[in-house]
């Protein structure tokens, strides 16, 4: 076995909790996104969104238990100084994520007349949900404090991320979903992709200002052009992206899956330029990763346990995807 | 407002709703896996109706337990911060484990056991069926290891107020885990038992001459029967250990206020903390003696001698007679209507109204029973190590108060729809025919684009 310095450790779990959070952002936005986007005056649409996300949507909350889970275990300290200083948007988010959630299942089952109520929670749930994340987000890039311009900032932000949901939801009902809804959910991409564009530009000029260290990030050093990279991948995929959605949708369903891939790099991109912009810091200019980090003994035997498990999740969850390629239309439930 | 007593309001009414729903889904996972294995095996499609249904009750059931169950994961970070800081060593991969061994297996196995039957082979989906059910009791496998560590800690050492695992072996099987695994696994069969009795008897009560409903009325009562005295025997087990490890909670929950030899059996009264006794006791000679020490003459150790450090009495003195009380009344429902079963007759309408009625005498058991365990650990949060009060938030107590407010709202709104649900289910069961008569899994993929039914309707 390699020994690891409690350094190493510490990179290695701030990586792998940024990496859950990030799958976590692609893997439950989309299901968020479907929920923001309900329509509430097609009941077969609605049947067919929410099947396209039913099998997956337990899956893609792990990852958030995931990510909630190592920072508890690997950062406490940061966890609990995050956490407390979020403290009513987290209970939101929680309370928002346990109606959606059960209005899912609530739906399926009670007397056609309730339905809709529990559509209606749905949507809102849904809506909530991504948008407390977003607050969360905006009060975090503001250094975890709350004044007038940082709130407004997170409610700038939190309507950004609901945009940003909205947008991965649509296009994977482009890939899932066929004709008119499909049809639809092409004219909402483009719709909710405008909004996310102009926010990720927003945050873009934002945070190198309430941000020293993102500044000297972006605008110092060796490294700085290649990070340049980062944005201009970023907004190639939104250019590319809205050619593809003028075309779609094509003969034989071709490029169906485009809009997404090119929305989940969008996420990744993102994701890494903000990563970047707050390294080394696990609570923005308070403290960092190496500092918050617990014992290396427990760290050690939580990677190598991850070292086994980690690419067992990857194999089934893979199987589970292939068992449900190709439309939703025809998903039953016993 | 007082901050350490709101967080613990809030904790304790997170995990009571939390654990309704896993106690549910850890057994009936199982049982699911036993109808499609006995259907697998017999292709009768009575086993693929019982499955379908109690599916249903099943992905409510699952639904309910992950959502609660997130809001878990923050509380120890937002409102119990000196928690992980002094034994996150231990609680940390304990946690990690859980959720890298079960949650996601269990969570992703969960799509293709819910809408995979036409789309993978029939043998993946009864593995998927499998491990889901392993899935979940994997989960209840890590978290009552951490639990029973916080009650009989072993296998660390402290230094300078942190806990280090200097043996994990000894971590994951402390003194009280054995005990408590089967102990809180066989509640979970039983509360399934009794939901399964309650809901099927609700049925034929309503007239469903089906087969279906009789069939799992059988399974569970003749599974109650045999599995509610186990309960009571590896209860008694139960107590002894903790009588070795934690005799104050011992003394709490029987209301012995002083040491004494030959201790009666206290079958009700008031426990009063101010007189240091028990108001209005019925007792029975000598029996707590007989039970805890095997002695009538043996000697337990009375409040008094853990002045300061003993737990709050009434609450684990009333909660322990409620969990008793409900398994004795376990087993004497299960062996009589399993015994008019077994002689071929179908229950009377009073025995099917007395099983309604104990629908869910399982959750309230459960309850009682983790009431008995955690109260009875106070003032301690870990056992001898850390102290509840050490390891509160700093959070302002009216944030604290607001939270607690909307989680009970939804809570309650929240029970109702899902109890109403779950009867609703039984009724429409009652209602539409048998589905088809041809094995679904047959009729199903034959039909598959014939006769594609809305989505609304099979989802
Ligand atoms: C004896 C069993 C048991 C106990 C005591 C607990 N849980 Fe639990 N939990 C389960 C048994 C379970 C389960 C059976 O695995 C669940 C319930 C239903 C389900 O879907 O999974 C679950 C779900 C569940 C989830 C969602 C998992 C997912 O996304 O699939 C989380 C995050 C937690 N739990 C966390 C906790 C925490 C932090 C607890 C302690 C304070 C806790 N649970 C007590
Ligand atoms: C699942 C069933 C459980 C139930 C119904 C339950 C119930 C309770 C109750 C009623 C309290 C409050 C005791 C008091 O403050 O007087 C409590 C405290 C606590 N329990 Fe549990 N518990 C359960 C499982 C667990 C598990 C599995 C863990 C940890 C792994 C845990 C950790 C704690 C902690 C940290 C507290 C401290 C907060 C407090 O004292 O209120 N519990 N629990
Ligand atoms: C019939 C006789 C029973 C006896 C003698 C008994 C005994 C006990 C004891 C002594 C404890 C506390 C252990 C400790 O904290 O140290 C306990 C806890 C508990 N009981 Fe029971 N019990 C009985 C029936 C039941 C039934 C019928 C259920 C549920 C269906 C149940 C569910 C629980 C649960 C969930 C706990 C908390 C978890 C644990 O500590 O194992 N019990 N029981």
């Amino acid at each position: 076995m390699i020994d690891f310095t409690h350094d190493q450790l510490a990179l290695i779990f701030a990586g792998l909790t940024a990496l859950s959070i990030l799958l976590y952002a692609i893997l439950d936005g989309y299901d968020l996104g479907v929920g923001i986007c309900l329509p509430l005056d097609n009941e077969a649409w609605r049947d067919t969104s929410i099947a396209s996300i039913g099998p997956f949507w337990d899956a893609n909350e792990t990852w958030l238990v995931l990510a909630v889970g190592l920072l508890l275990v690997a950062f406490p300290k940061a966890h609990s100084a995050i956490l407390n200083a979020l403290y009513l948007p987290a209970t939101t988010l929680l309370i928002a994520l346990i109606l959606r959630g059960v209005a899912f299942d609530f739906r399926a089952k009670v007397n056609p007349e309730y339905k809709m109520r529990w559509d209606i929670t749905f949507k809102v749930g849904s809506i909530l949900a991504a948008f407390s994340q977003g607050f969360m987000l905006g009060i975090y890039v503001m250094g975890l404090e709350y004044t007038v311009l940082s709130s407004l900032f997170a409610v700038f932000s939190g309507i950004c991320v609901t945009a940003a949901y909205a947008l991965i939801g649509n296009t994977w009902l482009v890939l899932k979903t066929s004709g008119q809804l499909q049809r639809h959910a092409i004219i909402r991409c483009k719709q909710a992709g405008t909004l996310c564009f102009s926010g990720i530009l927003a945050v873009c000029l934002v945070n190198p200002l309430v941000n020293a260290n993102a500044l000297a990030v972006w605008t110092q050093g060796p490294f700085a052009y290649l990070y340049a990279a980062i944005p201009f991948t970023c907004f190639t995929m939104f250019v590319l992206g809205y050619m593809v959605l003028k075309r779609l949708p094509l003969e034989n369903d071709l490029g169906a899956g485009l809009p997404f891939l090119m929305t989940s790099l969008i996420f990744i991109t993102c994701f890494i330029g903000l990563a970047l912009s707050f390294y080394p810091y696990a609570v923005p200019n308070k403290l960092t990763i190496y500092q918050a980090a617990s014992a290396k003994p427990s760290l050690e035997i939580i990677f190598y346990g991850a070292l086994v498990v980690v690419p067992i999740i990857a194999a089934y969850t893979c199987v589970a995807y292939y068992a449900f390629r190709g439309k939703a239309d025809e998903l039953k439930y016993y | 407002m007082d901050v350490l007593l709101l967080s613990r309001i809030q904790f304790a009414a997170n995990i009571s709703f939390h654990i309704l729903f896993p106690t549910i889904t850890i057994a009936l996972g199982w049982l699911l896996f036993y109808f499609k294995v006995r259907f697998d095996l017999s292709k009768h499609p009575v086993w693929m109706r019982a499955y379908r249904f109690w599916v249903k009750v099943f992905a409510l059931t699952f639904a309910l337990g992950v959502v609660s169950g997130i809001t878990m994961s923050f509380q120890f970070g937002t409102n119990w911060p000196g928690f992980m800081e002094s034994i996150g060593n231990i609680a940390g991969p304990l946690l990690a484990y859980e959720i890298l061994t079960a949650f996601f297996l269990e969570a992703t196995m969960l799509g293709i056991m819910l809408f995979g039957f036409n789309r993978v082979p029939p043998w993946a989906h009864t593995l998927a069926i499998f491990l889901v059910a392993f899935g979940t009791t994997m989960s209840a496998f890590w978290i009552l290891v951490l639990n029973s560590w916080m009650q009989t800690p072993a296998g660390f050492e402290m230094r300078d107020g942190i806990a280090y695992a200097t043996d994990w072996l000894a971590i994951v099987f402390n003194p009280s885990f054995p005990y408590r695994l089967s102990h809180t696994l066989l509640s979970s069969a039983l509360t399934v038992c009794f939901l399964v009795a309650g809901i099927s008897a609700y049925r034929i009560y309503r007239g469903d001459n089906k087969k279906a409903p009789n069939l799992t009325l059988k399974t569970a009562l003749f599974t109650a029967a045999i599995l509610a005295p186990s309960q009571a025997y590896v209860g008694d087990l139960h107590g002894l250990n903790t009588l070795e490890h934690q005799p104050a909670k011992i003394a709490a929950m029987e209301g012995v206020w002083q040491t004494e030899k030959g201790a009666p059996l206290v079958l009700f009264g008031l426990p009063d903390q101010t007189t240091q006794t028990n108001k209005y006791a019925i007792e029975i000679p000598n029996l707590a003696s007989l039970i805890l020490t095997h002695d009538p003459q043996g000697e337990i150790k009375g409040l008094n001698e853990f002045t300061g450090v003993h737990p709050p009495v009434a609450p684990v003195f009333f909660s322990f007679r409620v969990m008793v009380g409900m398994g004795f009344l376990m087993i004497t429902v299960a062996w009589w209507t399993s015994l008019s079963l077994a002689r071929g007759q179908s229950l009377s309408r009073f025995q099917l109204r007395v099983l309604m009625a104990m629908t869910f005498s399982g959750w309230l058991a459960t309850l009682a029973g983790w009431y008995v365990t955690e109260i009875g650990r106070q003032p301690y949060l870990v056992h001898g190590v850390l102290k509840t009060a050490d390891a509160v938030t700093t959070i302002a107590g009216e944030n604290v108060a607001l939270t607690l407010a909307a989680y009970l709202c939804i809570y309650v709104v929240l029970l109702v729809a899902y109890i109403k649900t779950l009867f609703g289910l039984a009724r429409k069961a009652v209602d539409v025919e048998e589905y088809d008569l041809t094995p679904p899994g047959i009729s199903a993929s034959q039909n598959r684009h014939s006769q594609r039914k809305p989505l609304g309707e099979t989802l």
